[in-house]
């Protein structure tokens, strides 16, 4: 079994990236599960084609603790099998979201949510690694993988390079690597070279460069994934060439991060900051 | 010995004993630890910081000091430990400031209230809780005159908005709900949340109470927590002095008493440590003067009473001569009776705000001396109106830890220990004759003419007790 965490800047597409991608292994016959880890729950909704099973937190809410709940009232099968739950947790501004995704995991695994058939976890994490909450996903004996989504954007690469940061905590003291950069394109100038170097300077690879298409956008709208939405377009075969790449890859890494001035750097260089 | 000779053993003593530390440590030690030599040449005492992590401290924390020392004697008003359960659980009822009253109508000392967070309340926010938790405790109790929200460690930590419960719910239920922000983390002993809990006071209760005519005799005691009755001994000499005691805080205080603690001619202060910010600030703001007093044995308690009456008019000054006439008799007989065997015999004690150096009096009456005393939260000002008690050679030692006090020990050889609960069976099991100097153990009052010959049969009931002569096993020659 392989346990995969997707980070990545906020509204970059990790949602929909991780669900396309999922789609497309268990489309190749493997078993997986998606776990989301945000209180917003919009990790599986592509997959559930509704938004927001009951959340392992809130169901726990309501029946009084997570002790209460049973792992079949929160994992719920979806398209292709692809098996889902999600973390749940606060509105904005309230409690500890990062110990809901805690507590989630937590159930999850004493629960036996990952069975011996499972060839895939994915964690879908919200934003950045602001708290040790959010950075569960990939301590010891989870996630050993993780990929970051980024696009050509400054503000995305610089999320990168702070998640990159997070996880050479991790890597020091544990297994966990980076397997590589997504470049979900946003068609920003010589976007695929720019991320290209990112990913050399962070050591590790862009792992795959993920076009931009508004067919995601149209499956998107009727709660499907490319593949059960139109399965013969050609972003659809985008996703399947993703999750083949993760399934082969083997370069996992520590990154490096960057500096400050070494990230400007870059970015000057290929034309995105001025002086 | 010579007294000479006494000071630099014990600072060989102190050399010896840190001497097992690494130099780190040993060097931040040896500032909290002083020999009282001639003219107090070296005997500066470094207080009130961060305890070496690794060292064993008896302190508390911020929530220990809001909610066990200043908030939990007031007794008609419901304390909520807002957090999960430990907090409240194990301070509930081992702190023996006693209160008159009805339990569960005007007095709820004895309970424990806790919103015993759950993992949901963490994660999604436990304000709504609370709120539903404070409507319950006064429907339950339609006689409490207040609630106080005492926040422990996880409330601090998400962003909790007791503040604004507090408000919602004090306007809907026309009653004070006082939130104190008393995370244990704060700070470095239970010091700062005695600041936070004199803070609370000052901002959500003092001044904000029903007006009230100042009696010419009207005095408050402040920083009482009447453990074992002290409070109440203290007020009995008072009284018959004539003065009138109107406010205590907080032992065996109401909610009333803290909204009125300025409306007096004078406010004494007890324990000064702990509540000489709101003394400083009822005399900024309120003009309302205050002083320190010591009622601990024969001597002390005739010097407060002097003291205390000079504040006031001719009238209290008789009085005050006849309170004297009348107890220091009474207070002599018990010092026949007890001297005799106490006479020579040292103590060293370890304790808390004001102890370390107000009981040293009533020992000296018995003929004791303390060779040892240190305080576990004290700041620089405590061991400066410390220093004066005490003779050369006194051992002086600021958040010992264990390993220093029981080698103090061995090495002192005192006849006695005073200190807490944590030190007790320690020394017991050395063979030592031990009091606990918080609580009194299950005795008191040791204040006043009430509780002077408590304290003095308790002393010679530890040091004395046949017990000692037989903890050596048999076979152990």
């Amino acid at each position: 079994m392989r346990q995969i965490a997707i980070y990545g800047k906020g509204g970059i597409g990790k949602s929909t990236t991780t669900q396309n991608t999922v789609v497309a292994l268990a489309e190749m016959g493997r078993k997986v599960t998606i776990v989301g880890c945000d209180p917003k729950a919009d990790s599986t909704r592509l997959i559930l084609h509704s938004k927001a099973q009951t959340t392992v937190m809130d169901l726990a809410r309501e029946r009084g603790t997570v002790e209460d709940l049973e792992l079949e009232d929160v994992l719920v099968e979806g398209y292709l099998g692809v098996r889902c739950a999600e973390s749940g947790g606060p509105e904005p501004g309230v409690g500890c979201a990062g110990r809901g995704v805690i507590t989630a995991i937590n159930f999850l695994e004493e629960n036996g949510a990952y069975t011996a058939d499972t060839d895939y976890v994915f964690y879908d994490v919200l934003g950045d690694v602001v708290c040790g909450g959010f950075a569960m996903p990939i301590r010891e004996n989870k996630a050993k993988e993780i990929y970051i989504v980024t696009s050509g954007e400054m503000m995305a690469m610089y999320a990168a390079n702070n998640i990159s940061r997070g996880i050479l905590k991790y890597a020091q003291t544990g297994t966990v690597r980076l397997g590589g950069l997504i470049c979900n394109s946003r068609q920003t100038d010589r976007e695929s070279e720019l991320i290209e170097a990112l990913a050399k300077s962070l050591n590790t690879q862009m792992i795959h460069f993920m076009p931009r298409d508004n067919e995601v956008q149209r499956a998107e709208v009727r709660k499907q994934t490319v593949i059960e939405y139109n399965s013969t377009h050609k972003q659809a075969d985008e996703y399947r060439a993703l999750a083949s790449k993760i399934e082969n890859n083997t370069k996992m890494t520590i990154p490096t991060p960057l500096s400050m001035d070494e990230l400007e750097a870059l970015m000057m260089e290929f034309g995105i900051m001025e002086m | 010995m010579s007294i000479k000779e006494t000071t630099e053993f014990r600072k060989q003593v102190v050399e010896d004993v840190l001497e097992v530390y690494p130099e780190k440590a040993r060097k931040n030690r040896r500032q909290h630890i002083a020999v009282k030599d001639e003219g107090c040449a070296s005997c500066a005492v470094k207080s009130n910081s961060k305890t070496v992590p690794g060292l064993m401290t008896a302190r508390g924390c911020a929530y220990a000091g809001a909610k066990g020392v200043v908030w939990g004697p007031v007794k008609d008003v419901v304390h909520i430990s807002h957090g999960p359960v430990g907090c409240g659980y194990y301070s509930w009822g081992n702190r023996r400031n006693l209160a008159d009253g009805e339990i569960g109508v005007d007095n709820f000392v004895p309970f424990l209230f806790t919103s015993d967070f759950q993992e949901s309340d963490i994660i999604y926010g436990g304000d709504k809780k609370l709120e539903t938790i404070i409507q319950e405790a006064v429907d339950l109790f339609p006689n409490a005159n207040g609630v106080s929200i005492l926040s422990e460690c996880p409330v601090g930590l998400i962003g909790d908005d007791i503040e604004s419960v507090s408000r919602r719910m004090s306007e809907k239920l026309n009653l004070p709900v006082i939130p104190v922000r008393c995370e244990g983390f704060r700070g470095i002993s239970q010091s700062l949340g005695h600041h936070i809990a004199n803070d609370a006071i000052r901002d959500h209760l003092l001044g904000k109470g029903p007006a009230r005519e100042v009696g010419k005799y009207d005095i408050g005691i402040i920083g009482d927590y009447n453990i074992g009755g002290d409070a109440w001994a203290s007020k009995k000499i008072l009284e018959e002095m004539g003065l009138n005691v109107v406010n205590i805080w907080t032992g065996d205080s109401t909610l009333e008493m803290l909204q009125n603690g300025h409306l007096v001619k004078l406010n004494l202060i007890h324990c000064y440590r702990s509540m000489n910010y709101i003394a400083r600030h009822m005399e900024d703001t309120y003009g309302t003067p205050w002083m320190e007093f010591n009622f601990f044995g024969p001597t002390k308690i005739r010097e407060s009473i002097l003291k205390i009456a000079a504040q006031f008019d001719d009238y209290i000054m008789e009085k005050a001569q006849q309170v004297l006439a009348k107890y220091e008799p009474q207070m002599q007989k018990v010092i026949e009776t007890y001297r005799p065997q106490l006479e020579g015999k040292s103590v060293m004690l370890y304790v808390g705000g004001l102890r370390p150096r107000h009981i040293v009096g009533a020992y000296e009456d018995l003929g004791m001396e303390v060779t040892g005393t240190g305080y576990e939260f004290a700041h620089s000002e405590d061991y400066e109106k410390t220093l004066p008690a005490l003779k050369e050679g006194t051992l002086i030692y600021d958040d010992v830890t264990a390993f220093e006090l029981e080698e103090f020990v061995m090495k002192l050889k005192p006849d006695l220990v005073g200190s807490g609960i944590k030190e007790k069976y320690v020394f017991e099991k050395m063979g030592l004759p031990f009091r606990q100097m918080h609580s009194w153990d299950y005795s008191g009052p040791y204040h006043g003419y009430e509780g002077f010959p408590i304290f003095a049969r308790d002393m010679d009931m530890a040091i004395n007790s046949p017990t000692w002569k037989s903890i050596k096993a048999p076979w152990a020659k």
